[in-house]
């Protein structure tokens, strides 16, 4: 009996640490980028550094690290990958929860998960070959690699976790609105349109909230087929770079110890700090919808 | 929902814990190359012939830039740092700051081309031009000879050593337009520029195909011959660095990439033998 305790408390302490680790490397990662990435702060001041408008950390005398048209390459990515992903990942997501036959939800639902399976590399793969040369085609640009090219990709990449978690959303509205709703005489159009989408409303947004921070993370995509021109977008149809594809492209040169390592770091603090605040406000959301529908 | 933002933060921790844990280590039979993605082909050629002649060895090649490799070199990795360009004064003494000592071996040599879309009408530029085009005060084909259209710049990311010679030899130190399309990899340059009939790119001469055409500059074709007299302007070595004089099996492998067998597959992969 006491043998059993203890191994009990073995187990209890095993699985401690591991709940731990996760929290332990966060930390780790935390300061390892913050400490590297402030230290940008010692060569531009942080006006320089956000505002800045020239990218030249390299072989340029005097080296620039403004970081203002990479942050907007960002955003402006991740803006159009928004863009389609939302409307397509919501409809889908009410038509599976709402709509469709048992037989075919059996069928839609792994089909759209199997696409958050596929490596980004993948996606890079046909965005080269395949996409790039489309837009360009089908706009008549110079080159295909474009802030559109990558948006579309994105959009794609972010549609499983829109749609596997607002179809969770939309399906844990309880079964009494839905009644309740019904019994005052209301079509299942009426029902889902206003009773349950509404209900569902700060669930699906904590949905979008995390396709984006998937988009605004995503690396090797919007390094191989944005085409990484480091000027402020005008346009979804010019090359734009990315805060990750510049890190990702970059990293290998910086010398150790150097303002361009620190400047990288200083754009994965920038990009750290976008995801959190991503991540509190799906939170946020996540528990404004579990009050709302009392679960 | 909870279950899910949770996975999505532990799966990055964890590769990253474990790129940590288990760096690039090295056993002793076993010779790790890294770095350049412009000497990645001879280094993989010669490797494997090596390999065909020595059973019992075992190297593997990494690419990753130049810089890469380099920095990999002077933080004290057991490697062989492959490299498109010299070692910087900086990083030289940084590593004999550390009580080792770099050592430099040529391998061979490569011209830079200048490569534009199969269809364009321009067949040669001069370096001004290039360098002109790059800095983005010549921004149409027709200022050069072409049908109209806008130049489309292709550089390769400023982490490479192609970049680093480019800038050196052709831009003089001035600035890339930042508006450049910027390619992670030669073979990414060479893609570019075959789907953009605007296109306008470098690359290690090793990458010529028919996918792309090369122009001349200052009226010099990029051809093994115009490299090795010296009259093709835009060439540069390339390199092996070692921590102190190879040993063991680094110092095999090497030697082969030097002797008469190992420069013939330079020469095959495009490049221009030294020995």
């Amino acid at each position: 009996m006491k043998k059993f305790f203890r191994r009990g408390k073995g187990i209890e302490f095993l699985f401690l640490f591991f709940a731990l680790a996760s929290v332990f490397f966060l930390a780790g990662i935390v300061v390892v980028l913050f400490s590297s990435g402030l230290l940008i702060l010692r060569t531009v001041t942080l006006r320089e550094f956000i505002l800045g408008r020239y990218w030249h950390p390299l072989f340029y005398e005097p080296p620039a690290y403004g970081i203002l048209p990479i942050i907007l390459g960002s955003f402006w990515v991740t803006l159009g990958a928004m863009c389609i992903a939302i409307p397509l990942g919501v409809g889908a997501a009410v038509y599976i929860a709402e709509v469709a036959s048992p037989q075919l939800k059996e069928i839609l639902k792994p089909v759209i998960e199997l696409l958050g399976a596929i490596p980004s590399v993948v996606y890079g793969f046909f965005g080269v070959v395949a996409l790039a040369p489309f837009i360009m085609r089908l706009f008549d640009l110079p080159i295909g690699f474009t802030a559109l090219t990558a948006s579309i990709l994105l959009g794609l990449m972010a549609l499983p976790t829109i749609v596997t978690i607002s179809e969770d959303v939309i399906s844990s509205v309880p079964v009494l609105y839905r009644e309740a709703s019904y019994a005052l005489g209301a079509t299942k159009l009426e029902t889902a349109a206003k009773v349950v989408f509404p209900a569902a409303f700060p669930g699906i947004v904590t949905a979008i909230i995390l396709g984006m921070g998937r988009a605004i993370g995503e690396t090797m995509v919007v390094m191989m087929v944005a085409g990484g021109s480091a000027i402020i977008p005008r346009s979804f149809l010019q090359p734009v770079r990315a805060m990750t594809a510049t890190i990702g492209l970059e990293m290998g040169e910086a010398a150790s110890g150097s303002p361009h390592m620190h400047a990288l770091f200083g754009i994965g603090c920038v990009l750290f700090v976008l995801t959190l605040l991503f991540s509190i406000a799906a939170e946020r959301f996540s528990i404004r919808f579990r009050r709302q529908v009392g679960i | 929902m909870k279950k899910l933002s949770m996975l999505g933060l532990s799966v990055p921790v964890l590769s990253i814990a474990l790129a940590g844990i288990f760096p690039a280590q090295v056993k002793a039979e076993r010779l790790v190359i890294q770095g350049s993605t412009t000497v990645f082909p001879i280094t993989v050629a010669t490797a494997e012939a090596f390999m065909r002649d020595n059973p019992g060895a075992d190297i593997s090649v990494r690419g990753g830039g130049s810089g890469g490799g380099v920095r990999a070199l002077v933080e004290g990795g057991r490697i062989v740092a492959q490299s498109s360009r010299p070692m910087r004064h900086k990083e030289k003494m940084t590593m004999q700051a550390a009580g080792r000592n770099p050592v430099e071996h040529t391998i061979g040599l490569d011209g830079m081309a200048i490569i534009v879309h199969p269809n364009n009408l321009v067949t040669g530029l001069t370096m001004k031009q290039v360098r002109d085009i790059y800095a983005g005060r010549i921004t149409d084909w027709k200022d050069v000879g072409g049908t109209p259209g806008r130049i489309v710049i292709v550089s390769r990311d400023i982490g490479s050593g192609t970049f680093g010679s480019f800038v050196d030899i052709v831009m003089k130190k001035e600035a890339i337009h930042p508006g450049a399309i910027f390619q992670a990899s030669s073979g990414a340059v060479v893609e570019a520029v075959s789907g953009s009939p605007h296109a306008i790119g470098y690359v290690g001469m090793g990458f010529l195909d028919e996918r792309t055409k090369a122009v001349d500059v200052d009226g010099i074709s990029p051809t093994v011959e115009n490299v090795v007299s010296g009259i093709y302007p835009i060439s540069r070595p390339l390199f092996f660095y070692t921590d102190g004089e190879p040993r063991g099996l680094a110092k095999q492998y090497i030697d082969f990439v030097f002797s008469p067998r190992g420069q013939e597959i330079v020469a095959e992969q495009g490049f221009v033998p030294v020995k």
